[in-house]
């Protein structure tokens, strides 16, 4: 007689997580783990005995102590009694500055030098490479201090500029002086002002809003708007008659009136730069250390995005080029209507990566004395205070939250463009 | 039993002690090399020769302190640290000590925790500018660039200036002298500020050195000298009393051609213990009894260290001014070695 009994029960043996191949993953990861945790423990503990043998413990303090440093370039008002906080946000600024600056500029450029490398003049497509080889094949460094070393020697400095016979003069109708110390331009000022509105009050972290600069975007958005509505309308006409009513005219009498009437009414007039005693005053006062970043940054970073472009372009198979040459479409029209669209589903994940490069090298500013971040928090700030690990942190936190930003906005864009099938 | 509490007391002190004491004495001694911190380049302070030797004001008394350790003014490996990287250099004990044109500040003594051994070179803040400029007083500045070496006291005492008269100026930070130094010649400032000694080794590197001028006012006190970690009070110990040797030794007038006559024995008991023929204070400092007849030896007494790198025979042709001897109407005052 046989009777039927379950199989036995596999009891857990300790050595089954081991010879297991059902648990042998989790154990290898639990203890990985652990390891981890230890060394993270060991690393963070050894820190702080240290500095408390140093009798240095982590101290943020120093934030609201004066910084007692002059920054150049502040995009808001700063002076050195002001806090090293304020100190920092002024860094944090120039640093945005040069980041967007320098993303926008080589974008287009990596965009047009990436098409023309496939161009089908043999001379322009050679000459692309060689700028593409050229540029991204010397450390990003060497270029800043070069663009920098180019600005400084070859440009006359501002004494040039001065007696009878100067022996500079400035540009485009007395109104654009270029000089060793940066390039100055005329500013748009406003005699009868809506002024300004102060928000936090004193603290550190407080900013200025010009009422202007609203009242002007406020215009142009409803401009814009406006004009939105009349490309509608005529699309409904174009639609029930077949035939598309001229809407130029009227779409940039839109943008335009009230734009007009809005800076007559504000007093608008440009300030123009004059020499007066050692510096041009007046105008707005483009660096050259800014110069050299961004240019550097962009014609570096350019050379990268070229060859993303010039790949996104590749994976798109030829039949799309001429399926729209069929339907009669010029090779520009093909280039940004056809191809460029479905290439950007290949091109906007590396390029993102190509932003945040930009981002992080344009910490190698002090190479030029431009002050960003890392020139007056991590640089003057923390040689003042002696608090290296407090701001090196904090710095790490800054580029990690900058470069998170840019990611996501970037990712939610390519949400935006990707291929949708439906 | 009082004996073995005496005994324990002695050796729980024995230890403290020797926790305290981060012990860089024994570890450049261990070495047989002394790390030493210096400016990446300032000719007559510290900068490479022709031959890639370092040599200058401050590289001397790094050769000084060598040779009282280790008996070999040549045992030094120089570290160039910029004023941004040197504190940390010192902090992480990647140098043994920092020579290195660094004023001697509160918040560096107590607040960074480091331990200034003494000046070795007392020195002022002041202004280069061209002479076309037409400038005569650094309160005509009003609008002026400035280049200025980034992570120093002279950053802090420009703005203080400009503030407390009211002018304003365009700052330039720059990382190190060479590129201030560039961005000067071309015309990308007006005025370059630094110590006043900077400024004068600066100019004397010039094609045309007579074509800028230093301007009159001193805008703050910047007392040079080099520094060590806190809390290694030994090693503090060693490095100051190099520096007050080599000053002593000048005011004694011991000079390097007759170092070997004195060190035999003199009338002077003051020399012979600084000397070693008399007394024990080598061995206090844990040295061997040449050790001040050894620094000496390496570049010269204070005043010979002085003319052949930076006095006013050399390009540099600086004045002893505030950094002649006490006796001499300076400032110079070494302790007694007693």
């Amino acid at each position: 007689m046989s009777t039927l009994t379950d199989p036995p029960k596999e009891q857990f043996r300790l050595s089954m997580l081991l010879y297991d191949t059902r648990y042998r993953s989790a154990t290898i990861q639990v203890i990985a783990m652990l390891g981890f945790m230890l060394l993270a423990a060991w690393l963070i503990d050894n820190t702080l005995s240290n500095l408390a043998a140093q009798d240095k413990a982590i101290d943020f303090g120093f934030f609201t102590e004066s910084a007692g440093y002059d920054i150049n370039q502040r995009l808001l008002e700063y002076t050195s009694r002001d806090s090293h906080l304020r100190a920092a946000l002024m860094g944090l600024l120039n640093t945005l500055v040069v980041a967007v600056l320098g993303c926008i500029t080589a974008t287009i450029l990596g965009v047009i030098i990436g098409v023309l490398r496939l161009s089908s003049n043999w001379l322009v497509a050679r000459l692309m490479t060689i700028y593409v080889e050229l540029f991204r094949n010397v450390p990003v460094l060497l270029w800043i201090v070069f663009v920098m070393a180019i600005l400084i020697e070859t440009l006359p400095a501002p004494r040039a500029f001065r007696g009878e016979n100067p022996e500079a003069t400035m540009s485009l109708a007395d109104s654009v002086a270029v000089t060793n110390r940066g390039v100055y331009i005329p500013e748009p000022l406003f005699s009868r002002t809506l002024g300004d509105v102060h928000v936090f009050g004193e603290a550190a972290l407080r900013f200025d809003v010009s009422l202007d600069l609203i009242a002007i975007l406020a215009v142009l958005g409803l401009s814009l708007w406006g004009a939105h509505r009349v490309t509608l309308r005529a699309n409904r006409i174009q639609e029930a008659t077949g035939v598309r009513p001229k809407t130029w005219h009227v779409r940039t009498g839109i943008i335009v009136l009230p734009m007009l009437v809005l800076l007559i009414g504000l007093g608008f007039h440009l300030g123009y730069p004059a020499l007066k005693g050692f510096n041009f005053q007046g105008g707005t006062h483009l660096r050259n250390s800014l110069i050299a970043l961004w240019l550097a940054l962009s014609l570096y970073t350019a050379a990268f995005i070229a060859e993303i472009v010039r790949a996104g372009i590749m994976a798109i198979s030829k039949g799309q080029t001429e399926a729209a040459e069929a339907l009669g479409l010029r090779s520009n029209r093909i280039m940004s209507l056809v191809v460029l669209p479905q290439a950007l589903r290949v091109i906007i994940p590396p390029l993102i990566s190509n932003y945040l490069n930009l981002t992080k090298n344009s910490s190698l500013a002090i190479a030029v004395g431009y002050m960003d971040i890392t020139g007056t928090l991590g640089g003057i700030t923390m040689n003042q205070t002696g608090r290296e690990l407090e701001c090196v942190l904090l710095l790490m936190l800054v580029y990690l939250a900058i470069s998170l930003t840019i990611s996501g906005v970037m990712n939610w864009y390519n949400e935006a463009v990707k291929l949708k099938e439906r | 039993m009082k004996k073995s509490v005496i005994l324990g007391a002695m050796a729980f002190a024995g230890l403290a002690a020797g926790a305290a004491s981060a012990g860089t004495l024994d570890d450049v001694k261990a070495r047989g090399k002394l790390n030493c911190g210096v400016t990446v380049g300032l000719v007559g302070f510290a900068a490479p020769n022709a031959n890639g030797e370092w040599e200058g004001f401050d590289v001397a008394v790094c050769r000084a302190v060598a040779a009282a350790v280790l008996g070999d003014s040549t045992a030094v490996e120089f570290v160039p640290t910029t004023g941004k990287t040197r504190f940390t250099a010192l902090a992480s004990g990647e140098i043994d000590m920092l020579a290195r044109n660094t004023t001697w500040t509160f918040s560096r003594d107590v607040d960074l925790k480091f331990e200034f051994a003494g000046v070795n070179y007392y020195d002022g803040q002041g202004f280069m500018v061209p002479k076309e400029l037409g400038v005569s007083s650094a309160k005509e500045l009003d609008g002026a660039t400035v280049c200025i070496q980034t992570g120093t006291t002279t950053e802090l005492n420009l703005a203080d200036f400009f503030r407390s008269n009211n002018i304003s100026y365009e700052p330039v930070p720059i990382e190190t002298n060479a590129e201030a130094q560039q961005q000067y010649l071309a015309g990308a400032c007006d005025v370059y500020t630094t110590d006043a000694s900077g400024l004068a080794a600066t100019r004397a590197t010039f094609d045309d050195p007579g074509a800028h001028v230093l301007l009159p006012e001193i805008i703050s006190k910047e007392p040079l000298g080099p520094l060590v970690r806190h809390g290694d009070n030994e090693w503090g110990d060693v490095v100051r009393w190099t520096l007050n040797a080599l000053v002593a030794a000048e005011e004694l007038g011991i000079t390097s051609a007759n170092l070997s006559e004195m060190s035999a024995g003199t009338e002077n008991p003051e020399i012979n213990r600084l000397l070693g023929s008399e007394g024990t204070l080598g061995e206090m400092l844990g040295l061997d009894a040449a050790w001040a007849q050894n620094a000496i030896a390496s570049q010269g007494n204070y005043g010979e260290i002085f003319a052949k790198n930076i006095g006013e025979d050399t390009p540099v042709g600086l004045a002893r001014g505030l950094n002649a001897q006490w006796t001499e109407g300076g400032l110079l005052y070494a302790p007694p070695f007693r």
